[in-house]
């Protein structure tokens, strides 16, 4: 909050309107920046406790994985949740199990569009609303480095589809019951929500929709890649919305099954 | 609850507090007004009843108070907004409504700026690039390949995208490297358009216009009266047609295996290209070139096929001003008919050929 004024554009450019006031909006503009901030913080401190604390990340009754530590690839994961073999040997403690996909999801959501416009307005301030002066006194946005690694955003949507895909994978595998026979309980609808959030948020973004047919310069000539993008851009519309729910389901879904594996609760079971 | 009972029955009117910026590159204040305000007004009302009563030298521009000519763009309440379009129904009774000019632009007088930046980037966006062996009057497009454009075609260039975008609202500096978000979709309108024949609008985005500056905060979204969809359906498709040609690499594997796009090395490619590195015209005074460097072979050649944007065009003359150096304000005290054109008086229509910067396969040649 170093700035009050609009800034002089220096020697050689024409004067402004000499306004005083950094912003004269009349509304409460801070409200949703800070709210914002509050839930991209909160989200950051719990998920950095719970990837580095290696333990209550698997219930094997039930076989429930959260999505933080799948696929879980070391030897040190335990019995039961490493569905894909364990090729990475032994870990030592310092190094997150599921160090694999979680910088995935982590750079997909850090370079995602929508948080974008969230983080740079509520965690920098750059600007934190509209019509609001921004404190920094420079400015060069996604220029240079670091922040043009920001386009890489497409590489991270395919290798998190690939990451879908295996949670996917861990869904049908939560709708077993201790037995191995298949069996439901909230557990399994708690992935299952989550699945769907996520799912919903990974087809939704900017890049799947360019992918699917946003690139193309004459869509009669692609019908079905016209379908496909149709389909994306309804979802895109929605692509906020599906980024914060699917932030909540992974952290509610991650929460349930520490709170299941650590005995805090026990898992309702409706089927087996 | 009283006043709106009396309001439905189209009575009487009450007296609003305004506070108005008034002044002009000089310095200037916010001026307390009280004023008249009756059932179904909007703010550009009661500017023209200041005007009428107690301020008949308040500056404001105005035109077809339908929210369809862009002319009233200012900021009421800190917010970019067309004056004729923000009705005072939207405010309480109590509330004190500030009316100040765009931040953005350099300051005329009172609630007029100077939006000569918008016509400037606008001349430097390469224009339609006509098909080749194709006339004009034989274009034909479907429906479904124009749809995308044409939402961009709905911008009336109210410029409220331009002044709210704080890459140049907060920073003048970043001026001469970034076009705003009006002429983003002016690339992107193009760059979908079915029969534009260039393919390189995307890197010229990126190392002209300066995209990589917009950080998708999305406040253009948010302002625009036509409520285009600015950043989501123009904006981020662009930078993503950028990813294409240069962090894609499914893209890359492909082109390398089928051997496709091939694209054509522009003069305007370059890595990472922040357009403020971008070094100033050494063309001579008077003219403006776009990349420096112009009327090379290669340029030429181009332009033979269709368009050239480095071609040296006459730089945009200022509009006339009166002796005291501002614009008229009326016809009044003006010695021609209505108001003096942004593009300088000096402009005849058609333009001559040699002031575009693209020229006709077919009709050019000479």
């Amino acid at each position: 909050m170093t700035s009050t004024a609009t800034r002089p554009g220096g020697p050689g450019t024409r004067p402004r309107a000499a306004i005083a006031a950094r912003t004269l909006r009349t509304d409460r503009w801070w409200v949703q920046p800070v709210g914002i901030a509050a839930i991209l913080l909160f989200f950051i401190v719990y998920s950095t406790i719970r990837v580095f604390m290696a333990d209550w990340y698997y219930v094997e009754d039930y076989h429930y994985l959260t999505p933080l530590y799948s696929p879980c690839l070391t030897d040190s994961c335990v019995p039961g949740s490493s569905h894909f073999g364990t090729p990475f040997g032994e870990f030592p403690f310092f190094l997150p199990l599921g160090i694999v996909a979680f910088p995935i999801v982590a750079g997909f959501r850090v370079t995602c569009y929508y948080y974008r416009k969230a983080g740079y307005r509520s965690l920098w301030a750059s600007p934190p609303a509209c019509g609001v002066t921004e404190p920094h006194q420079k400015y060069t946005g996604e220029t240079r480095f670091p922040l043009f690694v920001m386009n890489w955003h497409r590489y991270f949507f395919y290798l998190a589809f690939v990451v879908l895909l295996i949670n996917i994978y861990d869904a049908i595998l939560a709708f077993r019951g201790p037995d191995g026979a298949f069996g439901v309980g909230l557990g399994s609808l708690i992935i299952l929500v989550n699945i769907v959030a996520l799912a919903g948020y990974t087809l939704s973004c900017h890049a799947c929709r360019h992918v699917m047919g946003g690139r193309l310069k004459h869509f009669s000539r692609n019908p079905v890649r016209y379908r496909f993008w149709t389909l994306v851009s309804k979802l895109n519309v929605r692509h906020g919305t599906f980024a914060m729910v699917s932030l909540f389901t992974v952290l509610f879904t991650d929460f349930y099954i520490m709170a299941v594996s650590a005995n805090w609760i026990t898992d309702l079971r409706f089927i087996n | 609850m009283g006043t709106e009972k009396s309001q439905a029955a189209g009575a009487p009117a009450t007296k609003r507090q305004f506070r108005i910026w008034r002044g002009d590159e000089t310095g200037g204040d916010l001026k307390e007004y009280l004023v008249e305000v009756k059932e179904g007004e909007v703010v550009l009302d009661i500017i023209h009843r200041l005007q009428s009563t107690e301020a008949p030298d308040l500056a404001c521009r105005w035109n077809c108070k339908a929210g369809k000519c862009g002319s009233c763009s200012v900021e009421i309440n800190g917010k970019p907004k067309l004056a004729c379009m923000t009705r005072m129904s939207t405010f309480t009774e109590d509330e004190t409504i500030s009316v100040t000019p765009l931040r953005t632009f350099p300051i005329v007088r009172d609630l007029v700026t100077d939006v000569s930046f918008n016509y400037e980037k606008a001349r430097e966006t390469p224009a339609f690039a006509p098909p080749p062996g194709v006339t004009p009057g034989d274009y034909r497009m479907q429906q479904v390949d124009v749809e995308r454009s044409q939402e961009f075609r709905k911008c009336i260039e109210c410029f409220l995208c331009q002044t709210v975008c704080h890459v140049i609202r907060d920073h003048e500096e970043n001026k001469p490297a970034f076009s705003g978000p009006r002429y983003f979709i002016r690339a992107a309108e193009l760059d979908m358009h079915p029969l534009d024949a260039r393919d390189d609008r995307k890197e010229y985005a990126q190392a002209e216009q300066g995209l990589g500056y917009c950080n998708i905060t999305k406040c253009c979204t948010e302002v625009c009266p036509e409520h285009i969809k600015i950043t989501d359906n123009g904006i981020i498709p662009m930078k993503e047609r950028v990813v294409d040609r240069k962090y894609d690499p499914l893209v890359w594997l492909g082109n390398k295996i089928f051997r496709r796009g091939q694209v054509p090395q522009t003069s305007v490619t370059s890595e990472h290209s922040p357009g403020a590195v971008r070094t100033p015209a050494t063309g001579p005074p008077g003219f403006h070139s776009h990349a420096g460097a112009s009327h090379d072979p290669k340029a030429e050649a181009q332009a033979q096929a269709g368009v050239n944007w480095h071609r040296e065009v006459p730089k945009p003359t200022a509009p006339t001003l009166d002796e005291s150096g501002r614009l008229p304000l009326t016809e009044l005290t003006f010695d021609r008919p209505a108001a003096p054109s942004p593009f300088g008086e000096d402009v005849s229509f058609p333009l001559p050929p040699e002031h575009l910067n693209y020229a006709h396969p077919e009709q050019d040649k000479h």
